[in-house]
């Protein structure tokens, strides 16, 4: 006999799954006008490379496929996936690169909700250390050539310099680090094509995607405020408070909220449920230490982005984190009855 | 205005409310048989005082409260009682209990009643009144009411009107049609309890019932205050609306009254009057019979009235299959559908497939936290839930499993659909089981060691009998050969050394031999066993209060 409660709310995983998917469009859109239609290609591989890696593994598990296939969470890191690789990578990487996040980072860990580590950011880890140089081959601005893409990505000859750019972080840092320049980031960020108004040249446009389609799942209740809030703060306060000691060696807010992954870092993979911390302050602990882990990497590391590192790090504390920030349950906190009566 | 205080967490489902408020209250025909259980109080049941074949008059006491939490049960009309007998009553698991078979006469011939002036009688005689009245918590806890009546340093009066669960409007038409009495029975119950603060909570979706009341207030007593508050399950738990209305918090383990606070739901304050004022026993209630029915709408109805009977009134859709006791959020699937209405029960509903969905299959928890936003005892229930399946009840218990209300809302939020509440009942029982278990144990090691110290004594004593003998008669032969003149002295020396030796065995057993620490630590420990049971019994009282 079936008990209380009995009726429930009409919410489901892949409602869920599915509204994140729809959050990215817009980072999408802005993504197809300034690096062209490739972007898209790369979605649709990732998307069904996940898809038959999770109906394989599934057979495998003997786990009812209809049912974990409808859920959208591999599509969610599929899409993921692609977003952080490089559009224009050759089509293997990002097979291989979702490989890695379902097969090993998702179903070798027990599957949906099992895995303490964020998959999509896994599969960014290995490959930029397995493949270092592919991973940071990103398209210039402006170039939305879909045919050279095309070639670029299924093409064995792949002749690349005309479109190739290196990331604006990517590009900031190395020429800040020419002992001989003497650069400044005002000098390099005037000066450099890679570099937009307040981010990288186009990046930026993508980034206020991301936030417009994060702020919509906020509005959904699909994710928390704090965690985006969290992450924005504390890379925007850090980054301030370096660029205000020193201007000329360390860029400010505006400008490391707007490149990379900051933005999609803060809506759409700091928030990932199964690998974040769950307490209230936990996701806020947890949401700030990405971010101030991302600017210590980005600055002073040899990666583009720092976001994925800086997740995977924080992922191994989630544990931690949640044990030590248990909130007090009714009636057991301190201080809390207002006429001052005890019992 | 007052200022009201929030609660964490809570939902919104559909309320359901007005399709059983659309008819008046109806007064539902006497079955051909009645079954009253005898034990329909928390507590220990009532002594039994009628046989088969004696005649019952309406209102006439059968069975008399004995020690311990129980009240009086009366017979609900007047007729002939056809048996004693065990019958299913209403519980999850089709549970039987002791039942009075009355078969009613129709005449409706009271038995004679006797009014009393609250204002003349001393609180010992209406908290007497009460007791014998058969009063209990109406809102499903069926607490006895007399004992609650009985709190010392009570600084607030909370009558329960909110009822927060979907569906049931049992209180809400009660309060739309007799508020002169749940106003008279509070004003006793205040009087009582020498409350300063009365306040009747409601929640805003009642307008009908808050104006009703507000009107019945205002004539009786200016100070008595009707509060509107915000409609959100469970804002009708005893907990969740003492939050509201005065921001305390009363934590697992304590009562209301620990804090000057006491509640009573609304179908207790009228009944409250209606024994006092009237001196009517309580043998009947209203019941909302609703769902997937052609004719929903509230029923008074005689304790003890079989359910299907009662259902048949309101006509179920054909799709119907099966019935729910009380609400969607905390009531339970009836097993069996001749099982009687009690004083506790407040809502019958017609489930269909289309009401009712069945469960889609669960999908694994994604730790998403929708369930901690939801839970109103601010509990984390993803991790419970996931200590729960892991068998881990030590964690279970760390992360305060017993602080759960049980409310429904974590599971009815959940985005993977699993039943959470099943995973903290299996986790809960699995934890008293243990203890259980543990407490036998523990009496069993017990008695064993007291055995094994009790041996060793009865072997000193033996053993110091035997030496204290030796050297009696070691003493008596030197005395035989020492002479005449050392006699006394050395014969009061032996007397001394007996009554010493004496004096030392008596010291050794007003401190026992056995290892007191244990002792005393299984008193400690059966007193904890006591206070922690009663405690349980109140929390799932107040748990199934939230009507």
């Amino acid at each position: 006999m079936l008990n209380s409660p009995y009726i429930t709310k009409p919410a489901s995983v892949s409602a869920v799954m599915f509204k994140v998917l729809a959050a990215l469009l817009p980072g999408i859109a802005a993504y197809v006008w300034f690096f062209g239609a490739g972007i898209l290609l790369q979605i649709a591989l990732a998307s069904i490379t996940a898809l038959a890696a999770e109906a394989a593994v599934l057979a495998m598990r003997g786990k009812p496929l209809g049912l974990f296939l409808k859920d959208g969470s591999a599509l969610v890191t599929a899409w993921l996936i692609a977003l952080t690789f490089p559009s224009i990578a050759p089509w293997w990487l990002i097979v291989l690169g979702v490989l890695v996040a379902i097969v090993v980072a998702k179903h070798l860990y027990g599957g949906l909700g099992q895995n303490p580590f964020n998959p999509a950011m896994v599969a960014f880890c290995v490959m930029i250390v397995a493949y270092p140089q592919l991973m940071s081959q990103w398209p210039a601005a402006g170039f939305t050539d879909f045919a050279a893409e095309f070639r670029a990505i299924f093409g064995a000859d792949r002749h690349l310099d005309a479109i190739v750019m290196a990331t604006p972080l990517d590009a900031l840092r190395t020429v800040l680090r020419l002992p001989e320049t003497r650069a400044t980031v005002e000098g390099v960020l005037g000066s450099n094509a890679t570099f937009g108004n307040i981010g990288g040249r186009g990046w930026e446009w993508v980034a206020l995607g991301y936030l417009a389609g994060g702020l919509w799942l906020i509005q959904q209740g699909v994710i928390s405020w704090r965690v985006p809030t969290a992450f924005l703060a504390t890379l925007g306060l850090i980054s301030g408070a370096f660029a205000l000691v020193d201007a000329t060696q360390y860029a400010g807010p505006t400008f490391h909220l707007f490149t990379g992954g900051a933005m999609l870092g803060a809506f759409f993979i700091a928030t990932d449920p199964v690998s974040g911390a769950t307490t209230v302050r936990g996701q806020i602990i947890f949401a700030a230490g990405i971010a101030l882990l991302t600017w210590i990497i980005r600055t002073f590391g040899a990666y583009p982005d720092g976001i994925a590192f800086a997740t995977l790090l924080m992922n191994i504390c989630v544990p931690l984190i949640d044990m030590r920030t248990q909130r007090p349950v009714f009636g057991r906190k301190t201080g809390k009855t207002p006429d001052g009566r005890q019992p | 205005m007052r200022r009201l205080f929030g609660f964490w967490g809570g939902i919104k489902p559909d309320s359901h409310k007005n399709e059983s408020t659309r008819l008046p209250v109806a007064k539902a025909p006497l079955p051909s048989l009645l079954t009253v259980p005898l034990r329909q109080n928390a507590g220990a049941s009532p002594r039994i005082m009628v046989k088969a074949g004696d005649p019952v008059l309406k209102g006439q006491m059968i069975a008399a409260p004995e020690d311990g939490l129980s009240v009086a049960l009366h017979a609900p009309t007047s007729g002939h009682v056809r048996a004693i007998e065990a019958r299913a009553i209403a519980h999850p698991s089709g549970l039987a209990g002791i039942c009075a078979i009355i078969e009613p006469d129709g005449a409706e011939r009271w038995v004679e009643l006797e009014p009393l002036d609250a204002a003349r009688t001393s609180p010992e005689q209406l908290r007497r009144r009460l007791r014998e009245a058969g009063l209990v918590g109406m809102g499903g806890a069926a607490f006895p009411s007399y004992v609650k009546a009985g709190g010392t340093a009570i600084d607030t009066l909370i009558i329960n009107g909110a009822e927060c669960e979907p569906w049931i409007t049992c209180d809400d038409m009660l309060m739309r049609t007799r508020g002169e009495d749940i106003v008279g029975g509070a004003i006793m119950l205040r009087e009582l309890l020498g409350a300063r603060k009365l306040l009747i909570g409601i929640e805003d979706n009642k307008p009908e019932a808050i104006a009703a009341m507000r009107a019945a207030a205002t004539r009786a007593d200016p100070g008595l205050e009707v509060v509107a508050v915000p409609t959100r399950y469970p804002a009708g738990g005893e907990k969740q609306l003492i939050r509201v209305l005065t921001g305390l918090e009363i934590p697992y383990g304590k009562l209301p009254s620990h804090f000057g606070v006491q509640c009573f739901n609304v179908g207790t304050a009228a009944a409250v009057h209606r024994a006092v004022s009237r001196g009517k026993p309580l043998i009947s209630r209203l019941v909302t019979l609703t769902g997937n029915v052609a004719e929903p709408r509230n029923y008074e109805v005689a304790i003890g009235m079989p359910v299907n009977e009662l259902i048949a009134l309101a006509h179920p859709q054909a799709d119907t299959d099966r019935y729910l006791m009380g609400g969607p959020m905390m009531g339970f699937a009836l097993p069996d559908l001749a099982v009687p209405v009690v004083k506790a029960t407040n809502c019958i509903i017609a489930a269909s497939p289309t009401l009712f969905p069945a469960p889609t299959p669960e999908m694994p928890c994604i730790r998403c936290g929708a369930c901690a936003q939801a839970c109103p005892a601010e509990l984390a229930p993803y991790e419970l839930y996931w200590f729960a399946r892991s068998q881990n009840l030590g964690k279970c218990q760390e992360y305060h499993l017993f602080d759960c209300i049980e409310c429904g809302c974590c599971a009815f939020v959940c985005p993977s659909r699993i039943r959470l509440v099943d995973y903290y009942r299996y986790a809960k029982s699995s934890i008293r089981a243990r203890e259980k278990d543990k407490l036998a144990a523990d009496h069993a090691r017990e008695r064993y060691e007291f055995r094994l110290a009790r041996e060793e004594r009865e072997k000193q004593d033996k053993a110091a009998k035997l030496a204290a003998k030796a050297a009696e008669t070691k003493a008596k032969l030197a005395r035989a050969s020492a002479g005449d003149e050392s006699a006394p002295a050395s014969e009061s020396d032996d007397k001394k050394a007996l009554i010493e030796a004496a004096m030392a065995k008596a010291r050794e057993q007003t401190t026992p031999a056995l290892n007191t620490d244990v002792h005393r630590m299984t008193a400690e420990q059966q007193a904890q066993v006591t206070v922690a049971e009663a405690r349980h019994a109140a929390a799932t009282a107040t748990a199934a209060k939230d009507t």
